[in-house]
């Protein structure tokens, strides 16, 4: 059986049929076509799945898509602005936090979280808004130092 | 596979489908049941939801505090008044989880989570189940003891507010920041002429639901709280438990070092 259901995605009206009892996931990947989400466990484990939910980080593989009826949805593939790359996008591949890249959607979608939120973070309060995102290649120095220099960016530039 | 969803506007409606329903479960902020769904569980046939906005109730008053069961971790953490609960609120996953997983459905998640619950149960919590149009209120402890027969639906969860530095939680994991728990400790310690009086002292990780440790509770009652008084306690604190040899620990090294964290909760490591 079939669920219509209609939310923002990246400031775009979607419309769209998701199986009953579908995760987000499935549907923003399988009918929706944004492949930027990551799918890792399906259990709420790995945090690659992290998108944000009216602002707020969630894992989109545990968010019933039925629930998500008229809020708004941010991934990464909403990050850009045209040909400009987010802050955060930039200090990534600066810092070369992302290598198997399998984790960067999801941790991106983290960090901006926080940023959002907060943009003079502490190491301390990345490590905290990253604390549910696995990545097993980098040993996540070089992400936490990323997220770090996007918000020294952000303030260097609102200065 | 395909799951039947039924969402209700009012709580009754949800409470009466959850109790006529074969196979029906009640969701949340999706945190337990969603796992259940996407490894195609086949005791998931339906899914009972609920918008009713009495579920993000959330009254703090000097003396009594109640939480509706939607309300989020993260809303727990962002209430200023609840400060002696953001450790346990913080226990619960990483921020995106937190934004999700809710009060109500922590007392349902099976060890080795439901660290909220522990400190609930510490806190001598009760909990209200919605029955029909109408609601029944219970100790926690006890719908702790059965929460795994029947189809409840928890509307609320109350307690009083305990003293000033009266409560204390401790979560103990192999990887940090965010690991799953060990165990998990939760101790309200009223002080009267610096004596211990009505300790409530909670596991979780210890049992198949966080459990109450009794013999522990008896053993610090009109003691001091310092390394003397509460050896006692520490003697008898594994006294009632029955925790799993599982991935995450064996059930002989819980044992183990629950005297060693019930003692650093109580006193801290360095104290004489």
């Amino acid at each position: 059986m079939k669920t219509p259901v209609q939310f923002r995605l990246n400031g775009e009206d979607v419309a769209a049929f998701a199986e009953s009892g579908a995760n987000l996931l499935d549907v923003l990947r399988e009918v929706v076509g944004d492949l930027s989400v990551k799918g890792g466990c399906w259990q709420g484990s790995c945090g690659a799945c992290t998108v944000l939910i009216d602002g707020a980080p969630r894992l989109s593989c545990l968010t019933l898509a039925e629930s998500i009826a008229g809020r708004s949805i941010e991934t990464a593939a909403g990050l850009r602005r045209g040909a400009e790359l987010h802050p955060l996008q930039i200090a990534f591949m600066e810092r070369f936090a992302a290598q198997c890249g399998y984790c960067t959607s999801g941790m991106l979608m983290a960090a901006k979280a926080l940023l959002d939120r907060n943009p003079s973070p502490t190491r301390e309060d990345v490590v905290e808004a990253l604390g549910g995102n696995i990545c097993r290649c980098t040993g996540y120095e070089p992400i936490i130092q990323a997220v770090l220099d996007a918000a020294s960016g952000d303030r260097r530039r609102r200065a | 596979m395909s799951v039947n969803v039924k969402t209700f506007a009012r709580l009754a409606d949800a409470a009466s489908a959850l109790a006529n329903e074969r196979g029906a479960r009640f969701m949340g902020g999706g945190t337990v049941l969603m796992r259940l769904i996407n490894d195609t569980n086949p005791a998931v046939e339906t899914v009972v939801r609920s918008t009713d906005q009495s579920l993000l109730h959330l009254a703090v008053s000097s003396g009594r505090i109640e939480l509706g069961s939607g309300v989020t971790m993260a809303a727990v953490l962002a209430e200023r008044d609840l400060a002696f609960l953001h450790a346990a609120a913080r226990a619960v996953g990483g921020p995106a989880i937190r934004e999700a997983a809710t009060v109500g459905g922590n007392l349902f998640a099976r060890t080795p989570y439901g660290d909220f619950a522990t400190a609930l149960l510490a806190l001598d919590a009760t909990v209200t189940l919605a029955v029909g149009l109408g609601q029944r209120e219970l100790p926690l402890e006890e719908f702790l003891d059965r929460r795994e027969r029947g189809t409840s639906l928890v509307s609320a969860v109350a307690f009083k507010r305990p003293a000033a530095e009266a409560f204390r939680f401790l979560k103990v994991t192999r990887v940090h920041p965010r690991g799953v728990s060990v165990l998990s400790i939760a101790a309200q310690l009223p002080l009267a002429s610096g004596r211990i009086t009505g300790a409530r002292i909670a596991f979780g990780g210890m049992n198949r639901t966080p459990v109450r440790a009794k013999a522990a509770e008896r053993a610090l009652e009109g003691r001091a709280l310092d390394a003397a008084g509460i050896a006692p306690a520490l003697a008898v604190a594994a006294e009632g438990t029955a925790p799993a040899d599982d991935a995450i620990a064996s059930a002989w090294w819980r044992r183990e070092i629950l005297p060693v964290h019930l003692r650093r909760l109580l006193i801290g490591p360095g104290q004489a």
